[in-house]
């Protein structure tokens, strides 16, 4: 099976930090891959060479076996890596269809959106009510609250909807539940079972050894700049885990 | 006041909530609760999701205020008239300055930037010979220009608006001086050479009330610019810079264009203002509207727009203006000395502000 993204030998320097050295991951279709590591390991670097916000010093990114470069999120996005940030990026005070539309906004038909350039509001928030009834997220009755009166886990819903909206070939989710209770933190786990099952991909960032192991097909395991091992959730403990990843212990050859 | 709350919490209670009708598997992960609440707490919750209903009732209220202690002559058909009229010029600033403090900066060079180009527009005119509608279309290019710049200082150079403006402030009014000579350009020699810089200041009678034509354009700005900021992506993504500017840029907003545009939409808003200040004060006098700059952020302010950004309405902003012009008139016409009106508006500021604070706390 051809894997729908694929990072080979990423390299990624500060000064003579280095932070990324000759990393790969490859993910594949339908997958949720978890990738954890140690407090500087390189993976936020790494997630962020593959979302564009940082640019590699060296290596190569294939999108369904081709090539890609982007410098920037934007571009990124384009190509159909979405990716939903820590902060979420959103706008509290704007509404969840605002939100959902922010930067790609449907304008009306004719001289109304074409010279006017009026918002067709109703196809917006007819599209953000389906999106979120799709993701089974919720039966929304006012699609036009603002953001800011969301609990934190529909602010991540939100979030997510968003992120799978548009064309999307992988999603990338950096530490959707570091701030979430416990409640909150279930229903962004069964959420991201939902994306996919819709066959969108995830690659899913994350301290929370539990929740990985919960929902990961299979574990990236970074250390040290780059890929230490990938490992099978169902066939080894979280103990293991965590060994390997602060070093305590050889991981398994494959 | 009980009818009041009550008619609030009927309005909370209708509120959608965000999951009503959710099947009852997720029931306990979506529940919205709103839990018990205070009055208060309901008032805050209301004005939070109305924020242009503070000035609103401000505005009533010292209409009604200033009935009882000014008495009749202030409800008179011309009093009521007059303070539209002296409204129209720091209204239609107010309606420039909303756009830059919606993007949660401040622009302290809006009237320096309208007295330059009214400048442009009466030199050119009067003692240049050029044709009055190609010297006011220098005036909007000014505007334009000058807006646009100091977007691009904010956006280039990273540094505050508030330095960026200060600073450009006083070399837009050094401008001035050094264009001007600072000699006024007289209000006859307007008349004879360029009259259509006064048009805006040609007034109608509507059954008593006197208004100037300036006063009509300063609505449809304000109706227009509304349109703008709720009907298009341009509008919309206002508040989303000024609310978030990171979370904007990552939604594929480019912030950076998005807030020189900003600037220089304002900036053509001030120019408009110039050509309107020409009527309404008959001459161009190059220390004019010295205090614009802040009478602009004063009525920003007390319309219930945040210094803090991407909240606010630009019609609030007008009722801001509006209240500012009926306790100046109210306040003088009860025979209070100036220093009371400026006492006044002072304590209003601070009130206004106070009352933005406490309705942002909603939030958290």
């Amino acid at each position: 099976m051809q894997p729908v993204l694929v990072a080979k030998k990423l390299s990624k320097k500060y000064g003579k930090v280095v932070a990324l050295d000759s990393a790969d991951l490859e993910l594949y279709p339908g997958e949720v891959l978890g990738v954890i590591g140690d407090n500087g390991a390189g993976k936020s670097t790494l997630i962020k060479v593959l979302c564009g916000a940082v640019i590699p010093d060296s290596g190569e990114i294939l999108l369904d076996g081709k090539n890609v470069t982007f410098t920037s999120p934007i571009e990124a996005r384009k190509l159909g890596i979405e990716t939903v940030y820590q902060n979420l990026a959103l706008s509290p005070a704007l509404s969840i269809t605002d939100n959902m539309f922010l930067g790609r906004e449907i304008r009306q038909k004719g001289f109304m959106g074409s010279f006017l350039k009026f918002l067709d509001k109703k196809a917006m928030a007819d599209e953000a009510r389906k999106r979120l009834s799709d993701l089974g997220l919720l039966t929304i009755q006012n699609i036009n609250q603002l953001v800011e009166t969301l609990s934190g886990g529909q602010r991540q819903g939100v979030a997510v909807a968003r992120a799978t909206s548009f064309g999307t070939k992988v999603v990338i989710m950096d530490e959707p539940t570091a701030a979430l209770g416990v409640k909150e933190s279930r229903r962004v786990l069964e959420l991201i079972g939902e994306v996919r099952s819709r066959g969108i991909p995830i690659i899913l960032i994350s301290h929370n050894m539990p929740h990985v192991f919960e929902v990961a097909d299979r574990i990236h395991i970074h250390r040290l700049g780059t890929r230490l091992c990938v490992i099978d959730p169902k066939k080894h403990e979280m103990s293991d885990a965590v060994a390997y990843m602060t070093g305590a212990k050889q991981p398994p050859q494959n | 006041m009980n009818k009041v709350s009550d008619d609030i919490s009927k309005d909370l209670k209708d509120q959608p909530k965000f999951t009503t009708d959710i099947g009852e598997k997720d029931q306990d992960h979506h529940s919205f609760d709103l839990g018990e609440q205070t009055t208060l707490k309901k008032i805050q919750h209301f004005l939070h999701g109305n924020p242009t209903i503070v000035p609103v009732i401000i505005l009533i209220l010292s209409v009604i205020a200033f009935g009882f202690i000014a008495g009749g002559k202030f409800f008179s058909a011309f009093n009521l008239s007059l303070i539209v009229q002296q409204v129209t010029i720091v209204g239609i600033l107010a309606a420039a300055q909303t756009l830059i403090i919606l993007t949660a900066g401040i622009d302290l060079s809006v009237a320096a930037m309208m007295v330059l180009a009214s400048v442009f527009m009466g030199k050119l005119s009067v003692e240049m010979g050029v044709p009055t509608l190609p010297a006011i279309a220098v005036g909007f290019i000014s505007g334009i220009a000058t807006g646009a710049f100091n977007g691009l200082l904010v956006t280039r150079l990273r540094l505050p608006p508030f330095i960026v403006t200060l600073g450009t402030w006083n070399i837009f009014f050094a401008l001035v001086i050094f264009f001007t000579g600072s000699q006024s350009i007289r209000s006859s020699d307007i008349e004879v050479n360029a009259p259509l810089l006064h048009f805006w200041g040609e007034r109608i009678n509507l059954g008593g009330f006197v208004f100037t034509y300036g006063a009509f354009l300063m609505i449809g700005i304000f109706v227009f610019l509304w349109f703008l900021l709720n009907k298009t992506a341009w509008g919309r993504h206002v508040y989303a810079i000024g609310d978030d500017k990171e979370a904007a840029e990552l939604s594929g907003i480019r912030t950076d264009r998005m807030l020189v545009s900003i600037y220089a939409v304002a900036g053509l808003v001030v120019a408009i203002g110039a050509w309107v200040s020409i009527g309404r004060v008959g001459s161009v006098s190059p220390t004019s509207f010295y205090e614009g700059n802040l009478d602009s952020i004063t009525a920003v302010v007390i319309g219930g727009t945040s210094l803090f950004g991407g909240r606010g309405t630009i019609i609030g902003s007008l009722f801001g203006a509006l209240i500012v012009g009926v306790f100046s008139s109210g306040l003088s016409i009860a025979g209070l000395d100036v220093l009371w009106q400026r006492f006044a508006l002072g304590c209003l500021i601070i009130v206004a502000v106070g009352i933005d604070q406490w309705i942002r706390k909603v939030s958290a």
